[in-house]
């Protein structure tokens, strides 16, 4: 007989790897089969819209005047090498989508990243500090929350005059006041908790708190409302382009595309249509996909 | 005898509240000497982490200190900038949570929390680069270490979740003392915690002082733990100190009236069978109180000497009570 097995209870526990409550969470992202689905078309896009040289078939801005409104290739008069037409002027639509898609999502990604670094700081800084900073900061809020945003970025455009950071500032002029109230809302919440106190006892200064002990702990609301934010971003500097105020021509942008075929939708539907599918892709897969984020990030909808 | 360590005069803090002017601690004298572990007891609300929050000047808005001397090591803390406040606290007086299991920043992993205060206050690390960093690590480790933490390394990588009560109540205690304060304010440090779990974070704290040669104050409502740990023990009621002395006179012979009740509310095996029997009555409101004896409506003695405001008295030597009925009147 060898000896009895030893007492289960006995033997030291190795020492876990860390796993912090992020870590948990993207797990529970990565087990949501839809909205995996849609992080892998939105990696898709980025994809295409990095490797845009190497994956359009044409020149986005190439005119061919033979091609004017060719059809896609699946109708009478198209051809496979131009697979989704050409529109007025006879550029290929596949790669001035794929080209849009460059504008499309650098907009979006710049936007709201100029836009949730000042939304944190006013945002920890109006709910932590308090006092008449809550009080300017909250009403700057409170006035631009007022404006419709559309016609906010209309004025703005027109003051300053199209291109591409003109855009970039005037989506993020207004876009700053959601992380902002987000994160103020949060920050409500986190300065009177225990060891936010426990900071302060040991002598920590504001910066510290703000950045180092509340900031890390309000970071998932935040992360979740930017990625929603995202797709709303990118349809507004659709709208603009649309409107004549976004990137200027021949710079290919989804927006700009629908608007050119609008003349012709009848006769030649596929100039306006493809690149609105495209925006109705890339929103719907941003939207799911961080939908999924907030269902694995916000305690509320876990069991 | 040496001056008191911590020397606090006539302190009267207040928060104004829509119901008007609560006044939390009023006119409390306290000193702590050195290498002493002075008791604070008192129910909930009787003014006793008021009175320490003070001393941090961790006081928030609508609350402030009205009036009082706070002496640390004869610096008047009252006196100090913002910025020279934070410089003392963590580094001459730290304090510990009364929670512990929400006193830890949940998104930090247990070595940051601890390399923070060492980042804040101790000035004898090297300036920057990796060599202050490993410096900051083999002092977090030697902290997990001295309030019994095993395998401390692998440890700090861990996050405040991966642990039990009892030992975020100690690694709380582990960052009180990084730099080795003066002074040690545990408030409730073991309301959180069961039984067997509360004796053992007692104890390391009883052997890190005589270690370190510390002064600490141990604010509880538990007179059990006040009589195995402390020296001295001061005995708060509706903001007000009414009972003080050493540990085993005050519970042997208490004076007040209030002490006396406190004692007799404790189940003891002795009495098993009776009814335990509590203090009738609640805390008064301590908004616009009467000048009159806080405890006049519970005492069992009262008359109509106490309706005038009773000050402390001398009941023998280090003693002093705030009753009508006991000790002599302090000149």
């Amino acid at each position: 007989m060898s000896a009895p097995p030893a007492p289960a209870l006995l033997v030291p526990e190795a020492p876990q790897k860390a796993e912090s409550i992020f870590h948990r969470n993207l797990a529970t992202f990565a087990a949501n089969r839809l909205a995996m689905a849609s992080a892998v078309v939105v990696v898709l896009f980025v994809l295409m819209a990095v490797l845009a040289p190497f994956v359009a078939p044409h020149d986005p801005n190439e005119t061919d005047l033979f091609r004017r409104m060719q059809p896609p290739a699946w109708l009478p008069g198209g051809e496979w090498s131009y697979a989704l037409g050409c529109d007025a002027l006879g550029r290929d639509i596949l790669s001035r989508i794929i080209y849009g898609a460059r504008i499309s999502i650098f907009i979006g990604t710049a936007v709201i990243l100029v836009a949730t670094s000042i939304g944190i700081l006013a945002g920890l800084a109006s709910g932590y500090l308090r006092g008449w900073v809550d009080v300017v900061i909250s009403r700057i809020v409170d006035i631009l929350l007022g404006f419709p945003y559309l016609i906010f970025a209309i004025g703005l455009m027109a003051m300053m005059g199209p291109g591409l950071w003109n855009i970039i500032l005037a989506l993020a002029y207004k876009e700053w006041v959601i992380p902002c109230r987000v994160v103020r809302g949060e920050t409500l919440v986190t300065r009177e908790l225990e060891y936010v106190e426990a900071a302060r006892a040991l002598g920590a200064s504001r910066w510290h708190i703000m950045l180092r002990e509340i900031l890390p702990n309000i970071l998932s609301p935040v992360i979740v409302v930017s990625t929603i934010r995202m797709a709303h971003v990118i349809i507004l500097e659709a709208s603009l382009s649309f409107l004549g105020l976004g990137v200027q021509p021949p710079t290919a942008s989804w927006g700009s595309m629908v608007a050119d075929g609008r003349a012709f939708i009848l006769e030649a539907w596929w100039v306006s249509t493809f690149p609105g599918l495209a925006i109705l892709l890339l929103v719907l897969a941003i939207n799911v996909a961080s939908q999924g984020l907030r269902d694995a990030f916000d305690p509320r909808f876990q069991e | 005898m040496s001056a008191p360590l911590l020397d606090v005069r006539g302190l009267r803090t207040v928060f104004e509240t829509r119901a008007g002017t609560v006044c939390a601690v009023d006119g409390v004298d306290v000193s702590v000497h050195r290498g002493e572990c002075l008791g604070i007891v008192g129910e909930s609300g009787s003014g006793k982490s008021v009175t320490f929050a003070s001393v941090m000047g961790l006081v928030k808005s609508p609350g402030r200190i009205e009036a009082g001397t706070i002496l640390l090591d004869g610096c008047d803390l009252r006196g100090l900038t913002p910025k020279q406040m934070r410089a003392v606290r963590g580094k001459d007086i730290a304090m510990t949570m009364q929670d512990a299991l929400t006193a830890l920043n949940p998104a930090l992993t247990v070595g940051e929390q601890i390399a923070e205060v060492f980042d804040a206050h101790d000035y004898t690390l090297p300036r920057r680069g990796s060599a202050r960093a490993r410096a900051i690590r083999d002092k977090s480790a030697e902290m997990l270490g001295l309030v019994g933490i095993p395998s401390a390394e692998s440890r700090l990588r861990q996050y405040p979740h991966e642990f039990s009560g009892g030992m975020r109540q100690r690694i709380m205690i582990a960052i009180a003392l990084a730099c080795r304060p003066k002074l040690l304010i545990a408030d409730e440090p073991t309301t959180a915690l069961d039984v067997t779990i509360q004796a053992q974070v007692l104890e390391l704290i009883t052997e890190i002082r005589a270690r370190l040669g510390m002064s600490v104050v141990l604010i509880t409502h538990d007179l059990g733990v006040v009589a195995e740990h402390c020296d001295r023990v001061m005995v708060m009621y509706a903001g007000q100190v009414i009972e003080e002395g050493p540990t085993a006179e005050v519970i042997a012979q208490p004076q007040h009236p209030y002490t006396r009740g406190l004692l007799a509310s404790i189940p003891r095996p002795a009495l098993r069978g009776q009814p335990i029997r509590p203090i009738e009555g609640q805390v008064p409101d301590l908004i616009g109180l009467p000048p009159q004896c806080r405890f006049y409506s519970r005492c069992p003695l009262h008359r109509d000497a106490c309706l005038a405001p009773v000050a402390m008295r001398s009941a023998g030597p280090n003693r002093r009570v705030r009753c009508i009925l006991s000790g002599e009147p302090v000149e």
